[in-house]
């Protein structure tokens, strides 16, 4: 919504709290969906950083009680515009393996170049039209443009490149149709898909270009050592598939989310953490990926990331997640540009099955980090109970943790600087807060006096 | 359509409710278009997308997403007020989007079956679009928008004409772009009769009925298309649930749906006769 300016404000401090101080920046600007910030420091110490949510809950874990897995597949695409290919394939998936459907490995492909395209788009999209502008002094991409048209316009065009693979496959990017259990509803022809190639290729010397020129922006200093959670495939780098790992040396299946980690509302929090079950937090999306499956990487992405020094800087300073995202966009070019070369048609385009109760998990990797599913269904196959875990419910924890530990460097700044630079940390987690689909509004009765901080 | 003072590039703001995002994307998915906007609009509000913010005064605001909380009631009444064209953007802007079948629950506290601590959200027990709240000027239907209607609608407003956007069915683009009927040829349930058309036939194109996303047509006779239904075999609920999608809540499709007992997951004991 459109707020008062996002001019980060000051409380005027109550004389017996006048070491407190407060930086509120009212609504985020340049991530997808509604989210407020909020820290409290005393001194040198930090007494409070959090990142709030306002977006407006709308319910999906009950919206898909009663459907089919089709349906379900259409309705969670829902949950983000920029991501809905995720969420719809970690939904099908979830059903064809409750299923027990058996998918045609040419249309295993088919739904990993969907994916690929997905990754192409929200990675060009977030690191050229959000992420770039803080790196380069701009407020937009639309500034960024006018003295960096070149690089913005390539920006569009690797954006374009996944549009491209998604509407050949999808129908439409933004709630593509294609997707059924079992498989797709119309597979393309050969001659459909040779029609992408000219501009996959355009795409991996873009990509290429893009991790040399992100790789030279200076980054802010800062250094810690996350832990990490994703996907780790020996057939391949992290996709839809594989094991679910951790930097400690956890080694669970996609399905099992729920045997290790858990969902919290906090006491004194309004929104849905996830973590472990031991408490600890973990960091998801490209960093973690790049960090535990780099091994996986087609040759020119790791030859590109060693270039670019490798994953330690990366993995150690959050800023640097726009390196790791150029990385994976190359991969996810030049693997989309394998599987339209290999291409050949499925006998059938989608495989034959019948429900059955039970509950169907899983998790797959959204371009922002882990998202699992879980779906109880009935004899019917009809949805009984449902849990969405999106990724930046999971990575909230990391968010706040990485506030805490970055705020002493901002802090001689003025307010409307340091806002600034919190808010470029958490734009570096390309939080979805659309995709939040059950993070809670801010509490606005308990934030402290003063009404400007107030604006709801 | 009032007509806008041209002279100047449009002040135009986006703006969002409850929504996914993904009717504001189509104005980042008009390509390298979109650096040669600068020409004509001035984007003076786009949170998604840039840190410069302004609270209006707004000449063109566009609209993504449902009113689901008292504060998102009265900031889009507090936006009406600093704006001259209002634009709604999306099935959520215009009928409610898929959350609005939250309005077919009864007596069910919905927050509690999904937060632990639910004293602490505070939301409407309906979602609904935005011209139950204000005065609307123009409306992009689509789950999600197409991009071109967009720019149609763009390029009409600088240039202060109507803005040219079909008007007839799904099923009769299908028609005219001479595709293979879904229902004739596979026997797939189809909302192509009733919906408005924007999308280019996209289900049937790829074989299978149209889910109604854009929502019902003008006088669309959606009783006609039940009974269609119901004489191919499907029951009350089944019909209900063909309609209770992304445009449910949308007067027409939501009185066929509440006919025959509501939507899958929100059913109650009335109105299972019909159909049946």
């Amino acid at each position: 919504m459109a707020r008062t300016p996002k001019t980060p404000k000051t409380r005027t401090p109550a004389p017996e709290t006048i070491i407190d101080r407060r930086i509120v920046v009212d609504s985020l600007s340049r991530i997808e969906g509604e989210g407020r910030l909020r820290v409290v420091v005393r001194g040198d110490e930090v007494v409070e950083a959090r990142l709030s949510i306002f977006e407006a809950p709308r319910f999906f874990e009950r919206l898909v009680v009663g459907r089919t897995g089709d349906e379900v597949i259409d309705i969670v695409a829902r949950i983000c515009g920029i991501c809905p290919v995720a969420y719809q394939l970690t939904a099908a998936m979830a059903f064809e393996r409750l299923y027990e459907i058996d998918i045609d490995p040419a249309v295993r492909e088919l739904r990993r170049l969907f994916y690929w395209g997905e990754w192409l788009q929200s990675h060009a999209l977030h690191i050229y039209l959000l992420h770039a502008p803080d790196f380069l002094g701009y407020p937009d991409a639309l500034t960024l443009a006018k003295d960096h048209r070149p690089e913005v316009e390539r920006g569009l065009a690797l954006k374009h490149a996944g549009v491209a693979i998604l509407e050949r496959l999808g129908g439409r990017a933004v709630h593509p149709v294609s997707l059924r259990v079992g498989g797709f509803s119309r597979v393309p022809t050969r001659l459909e898909m040779a029609a992408l190639r000219p501009e996959l290729e355009r795409a991996v010397s873009d990509a290429q270009a893009t991790v040399r020129w992100v790789a030279g922006f200076t980054m802010p200093d800062f250094d810690r050592e996350p832990l990490l959670l994703c996907l780790r495939d020996p057939n391949g780098y992290s996709l839809d598939d594989g094991r679910l790992v951790t930097s400690e040396g956890l080694d669970i299946s996609p399905a099992d989310w729920e045997s290790s980690f858990v969902e919290e509302q906090l006491i004194d929090s309004t929104a849905l953490y996830a973590r472990g079950i031991d408490g600890r937090h973990h960091l998801l999306g490209p960093t973690a990926r790049l960090t535990l499956a780099g091994d996986q990487l087609h040759p020119l992405a790791r030859a590109e990331l060693e270039a670019a020094g490798g994953v330690d800087p990366i993995r150690r300073n959050i800023f640097r997640s726009i390196t790791a995202r150029a990385v994976e966009m190359l991969h996810a070019a030049v693997s989309a540009l394998a599987i339209v070369d290999a291409y050949v048609p499925p006998d059938a385009p989608r495989a034959k099955w019948s429900p059955r109760p039970g509950r169907a998990s899983w998790s797959t990797e959204a371009p922002r980090g882990l998202l699992f599913h879980r779906y109880d269904v009935d004899e019917a196959g009809h949805v009984t109970a449902a849990r969405i875990v999106p990724p930046t419910s999971q990575n909230q924890a990391s968010i706040e943790d990485d506030l805490r530990i970055y705020l002493p460097r901002v802090l001689q700044l003025p307010d409307a600087e340091a806002g600034a630079r919190l808010e470029a940390l958490i734009r570096s987690y390309d939080p979805c807060i659309s995709c939040a689909t059950h993070f809670l509004e801010l509490d606005i009765e308990r934030l402290p006096a003063g009404g400007a901080d107030h604006v709801a | 359509m009032a007509r806008l003072e041209t002279a100047r590039p449009l002040k135009v703001g986006v703006v969002k409710f409850a929504s996914c995002d993904g009717c504001q994307l189509a104005l980042l998915g008009v390509g390298p278009l979109l650096l040669d906007l600068g020409a004509y609009f001035e984007i003076v509000e786009f949170g998604e997308a840039s840190s410069n913010r302004s609270s209006g005064p707004y000449d063109l605001l566009l609209v993504e997403g449902s009113i689901s909380t008292i504060e998102q009631a009265h900031h889009i009444r507090d936006l009406r007020g600093r704006t001259t064209l209002l634009v709604t953007i999306g099935a959520c802007a215009t009928s409610g989007g898929i959350q609005a079948l939250r309005g077919w629950a009864t007596g069910e506290d919905i927050v509690a079956g999904i937060y632990p601590r639910p004293e602490e959200i505070a939301t409407l027990t309906t979602a609904t679009p935005i011209a139950e709240h204000v005065t609307v000027d123009a409306e992009l239907r689509g789950c999600p928008i197409d991009s071109g209607q967009l720019l149609e609608l763009l390029t009409a407003l600088s240039m202060g004409r109507r803005p040219q956007l079909p008007d007839e069915s799904v099923c009769a683009t299908c028609k005219r772009l001479g595709r293979v009927c879904v229902v004739v040829a596979y026997g797939e349930p189809c909302l192509g009769p009733v919906t408005q058309t924007g999308c280019g036939a996209l289900c049937p194109a790829y074989s299978r009925g149209c889910y109604g996303c854009f929502g019902p047509r003008e006088k669309a006779n959606v009783e006609g298309l039940a009974a269609d239904l119901a004489a191919r075999g499907l029951d009350g609920a089944e019909i209900a649930r063909r309609f209770a999608g992304f445009t449910g809540w949308a007067p027409d499709f939501r009185a066929a749906i509440t006919a025959r007992g509501g939507p899958p997951g929100f059913r109650t004991e009335a109105g299972h006769g019909k159909d049946a």
